[in-house]
């Protein structure tokens, strides 16, 4: 039971580093990015090959596939989302679907349709039981570094300059920028973060999830899910709703396994349904 | 242009199977603009009532009688049903709720169709559907290999869908509607409910939906779980983009360009054709997509 919410949680924290990212796109410059799974598939992929083919150690290979995927944010933010944030939600979403379609076909042409094989070094496999928990060592590992991270972003936002500049961005961008905050260069910072920490969440989850090409499509949905229920106007929202979701869909699967994602899906629409802007609203933002 | 389709069946009886495909594809089309083009509602869940028409008409066809008109009919009505159902779940909320929400029900469907395996047969489809003649004033027809049979009712189903689809969009109904999708606050402070409105159109698109996943179970004989997939939301959106929003012949336009790109680009590369639908996707929506099918504007700037 207690091994499960275990499981349960280190998924949900999993999910959180996921789709942190998007939770900050959403809010920051309404965009709706259904791309954002494959800053995550392509942070996955940059660990597989680094570890592959470099033989670079597995724990140095994480802030590497950071980088990888922020660098990779950042171009594709200047190039080819600035356009998009003015335009309609449609417009946000078949653009995305498109980049999706692109990354997907282009990792299975460059690199293979088969599922990745991810080693990662003996220390960190099996697991041992504390206090009649079984906790996996991987899974720790997850949970210690997506903790440390959350409460790192948290504190980001609410002590640091940049923090209070991003917040006033989310508020209100034209008055924020009105106020001399470049907001451009606020969202172009923010995205290559978000989509950094996409990276490092699929090198991460790689193991847990599996890498495949269809992986953005696969867990999309979930993504969504996390930045729909949460809300997008906190870290602890999106936080959350991701350890919320990791744990129902963890006991769910175990429990009723054939049920499968159902139970996942229902309780999302029945969310929605009572709460349509997300569990956590901050009173007083209008949208 | 409904004549022009009448003259491809004549005109073009090998390539039924194609014609076939793209008379379904511009139905299902025409079914997601009328709550896109004209009620403004972004889906992305729309193959839940294309999947669950599908699944509708095999079911009757197998287990109930083979009669594809009454199949036809059953699997309206219970598209139209799930539609009633699930359109309390798109009047509330932002874009990204509806989609979310549209998404979901899709995927559930999905999970539903996946695990009660003894009624749909599972991941392996459903098999083994016979459709009985079609009986028609002119006599009993079968569906044979060639598809024309089944073209002619694809296009019958479709030509009748178009016609009542126009009727809808040019009531008063329709006019409201799009004033709904341009300004909602208005058209509740005029004392017309917004929610009734939205309400009735959703059905009306579920049922077209129905029809055309109906239209595929029939004319194959076969509904698989894909029908409930992503990429047919997706395509179908796309289908309507690059045909026009808000334009009844939109879909249609949409799914003859739409099909004949994926023949060809599929006979060129056949594993990598996303790769080029997605490029043309983003060159797109960079290059604004009300300015496709005007090429005098393509170097104009956006009236801000």
């Amino acid at each position: 039971m207690l091994t499960l919410l275990f499981d349960g949680v280190a998924y949900g924290m999993l999910l959180f580093l996921l789709a942190v990212g998007l939770a900050v796109t959403l809010g920051l410059m309404n965009f709706i990015n259904l791309a954002h799974g494959a800053f995550a598939m392509v942070g996955g992929y940059a660990m597989v090959l680094m570890m592959e083919r470099l033989h670079i150690p597995f724990l140095a290979t994480l802030p590497l596939a950071f980088l990888v995927t922020a660098a990779l944010g950042a171009i594709c933010e200047r190039l080819l989302y600035r356009p998009m944030y003015s335009k309609p939600h449609l417009d946000q979403v078949l653009f995305s679907i498109g980049l999706v379609l692109m990354a997907t076909t282009g990792v299975d042409y460059v690199i293979g349709s088969q599922q990745q094989p991810v080693n990662i070094p003996p220390w960190l496999q099996g697991r041992f039981d504390f206090a009649a928990v079984g906790v996996g060592k991987y899974r720790l590992l997850i949970i210690v570094i997506c903790g440390l991270l959350a409460v790192a972003l948290q504190a980001a936002l609410t002590r640091t300059r940049f923090g209070s500049r991003l917040r006033a961005a989310v508020d209100d961008a034209r008055v924020a920028q009105g106020l001399g905050i470049n907001v451009n260069r606020v969202f172009l910072l923010t995205f290559a973060v978000g989509s950094g920490l996409a990276g490092l969440g699929g090198a991460l989850g790689a193991e847990v999830l599996g890498l495949d090409p269809s992986f953005p499509l696969k867990f999309m949905i979930y993504f969504l899910v996390v930045v729909s229920v949460g809300g997008t106007t906190t870290i602890t929202g999106p936080m959350a709703a991701a350890l919320l979701l990791g744990i129902a869909d963890v006991a769910g699967k175990y429990y009723v396994p054939k049920l499968g994602s159902f139970i996942v899906y229902t309780l999302m629409i029945v969310i929605l349904l009572a709460r349509p802007q997300g569990l956590f609203v901050r009173k007083g933002v209008g949208r | 242009m409904l004549a022009a389709l009448v003259v491809s069946w004549i005109a073009l009886p090998g390539r039924a199977l194609l014609l076939n495909e793209i008379a379904i594809l511009a139905l299902f089309a025409l079914s997601l603009d009328l709550i896109l083009g004209y009620a403004g509602i972004v889906s992305l869940g729309h193959a839940a009532f294309f999947g669950f028409g599908a699944y509708a008409a095999a079911l009757f066809a197998k287990l109930a009688m083979p009669d594809p008109w009454i199949g036809m009919g059953v699997a309206i009505a219970a598209s139209a049903a799930l539609g009633a159902l699930t359109s309390v779940l798109i009047l509330r909320g932002s874009d990204l709720t509806r989609l979310m929400v549209t998404l979901g029900v899709a995927a559930i469907l999905y999970e539903l169709a996946n695990k009660f395996d003894g009624l749909t047969g599972g991941a392996d489809g459903l098999q083994g559907v016979v459709m009985g003649p079609l009986v028609t004033p002119f006599g009993r027809f079968d569906f044979d290999i060639e598809g024309r049979v089944a073209y002619a009712y694809s296009l019958f189903v479709l030509i009748v869908a178009l016609l009542a689809a126009r009727q809808v969009v040019h009531s008063p109904l329709g006019v409201s509607l799009q004033a709904l999708r341009d300004n909602r606050l208005r058209v509740a402070s005029i004392g017309l409910s917004v929610n009734a409105r939205l309400v009735a159109v959703y059905v009306f698109a579920a049922a077209l939906a129905g029809a055309a996943g109906a239209l595929v179970a029939q004319t194959s004989g076969f509904a698989s779980l894909d029908l409930f997939d992503f990429h047919r939301s997706a395509d179908v959106m796309l289908v309507l983009v690059i045909g026009g929003t808000g334009y009844l012949y939109g879909g249609l336009f949409g799914a003859i360009v739409f099909k004949l790109l994926h023949d060809v680009i599929s006979a060129w590369t056949p594993q990598y054709w996303n790769f080029w639908m997605g490029l043309f996707l983003v060159a797109l929506m960079l290059v604004g997509r009300e300015r496709l099918l005007s090429p005098r504007q393509w170097w104009r700037k956006v009236p801000q």
